[in-house]
């Protein structure tokens, strides 16, 4: 099972590096009470047929398992947003890209925890199809308001590939850091008992 | 810790190369590849993801490969991860929790001795406990 939603997003954008983006960009917009995600690829996308029929769990191009039916993780991130009464919207265009939607409210019983963003970004940053990673986190709440916006491009230039141990501990020291900076927004979510 | 800039992460960055530059360059050529596909995320792959950088940098192992591939096909087994260090045998390891990686650090990348107990797939069928140690 996924627990996080940051399990979710790592599974999501994994999908739009597989589809041969260039350019993804994941945002992450959450006030005091709600968290909107958002993945958007410039892949190769999806037709109508296809997108009707892709957020059936056993769905596949059957290219990279043959013989088995897994899908693309969609299914699993619809059934966490529709137990605690988020939304999800998919988008997608043949040759031009998709754009997935999703939005948790945070004070919901069945809302996933977050999870851990920094080491999450670390493993989209660092997966060895991801070309760009555009990372737009806001965090607005009654204490204030802040964000950081990350880019894979940037950091290599800085890093160098990002393959290495010494190199991914550097850089999350580096994503942590930007976090960190985000904790005296953060506000405790308890959840409305109806 | 305060927010770092992108100049603080260059800066850090140009500092640590120099001093790996002088030490002897131990866990070069080691790859560790971790599974990461839906199966692998939702057995907690990105924990072990985590747990391997945390222990390489404890040993200072600073040139240890560590990269992601999708699922690999043995969702049964998962987190499943594959350990190429020079001089042993191309190895892939099944269950891997966070105690495991930790065990495969410590004695498959610097001991040089296999983690026989989460052996999944390689060397040799007879030394290999059914399903990597489920």
């Amino acid at each position: 099972m996924h627990i996080f939603i940051c399990d979710f997003l790592l599974d999501i954008v994994q999908n739009s590096y597989e589809a041969g983006s260039t350019e993804v960009f994941l945002t992450l917009e959450e006030d005091d009470t709600l968290l909107v995600c958002t993945v958007e690829d410039n892949g190769k996308g999806m037709d109508e047929d296809l997108k009707a029929r892709v957020l059936d769990p056993f769905v596949t191009d059957g290219v990279k398992h043959k013989k088995r039916k897994v899908g693309l993780g969609l299914p699993f991130l619809v059934q966490a947003c529709s137990a605690c009464e988020g939304s999800f919207s998919l988008h997608s265009e043949l040759g031009q890209g998709t754009k997935v939607t999703c939005s948790f409210p945070l004070n919901h019983v069945d809302t996933p925890p977050f999870g851990d963003l920094p080491s999450t970004l670390l493993a989209l940053m660092s997966h060895p199809l991801a070309d760009e990673l555009v990372v737009k986190r806001t965090l607005a709440t009654v204490k204030g308001e802040g964000g950081y916006e990350l880019s894979k491009r940037e950091l290599t230039d800085i890093l160098g590939q990002l393959t290495s141990s010494g190199t991914l501990n550097l850089l999350k020291e580096f994503l942590v850091s930007q976090e960190e900076d985000l904790k005296p927004l953060y506000v405790p979510h308890s959840p409305l008992l109806a | 810790m305060a927010k770092m800039t992108l100049e603080e992460l260059r800066k850090l960055r140009n500092e640590k190369q120099a001093a790996i530059q002088k030490r002897d360059i131990e866990g070069k050529d080691s790859r560790i590849v971790i599974g990461m596909g839906t199966c692998g995320i939702a057995a907690g792959a990105k924990v072990v993801l985590d747990t391997f950088l945390e222990v390489l940098d404890e040993h200072k192992l600073e040139n240890v490969s560590v990269t992601q591939t999708g699922c690999m096909g043995l969702c049964y087994v998962e987190p499943t991860i594959e350990v190429l260090v020079p001089g042993m045998p191309d190895t892939i390891y099944g269950n891997v929790d966070a105690e495991t990686a930790k065990k495969i650090v410590e004695q498959h990348v610097i001991g040089k001795q296999l983690v026989t107990d989460h052996l999944f797939d390689r060397p040799a069928a007879d030394i290999i406990q059914k399903d990597g140690g489920r």
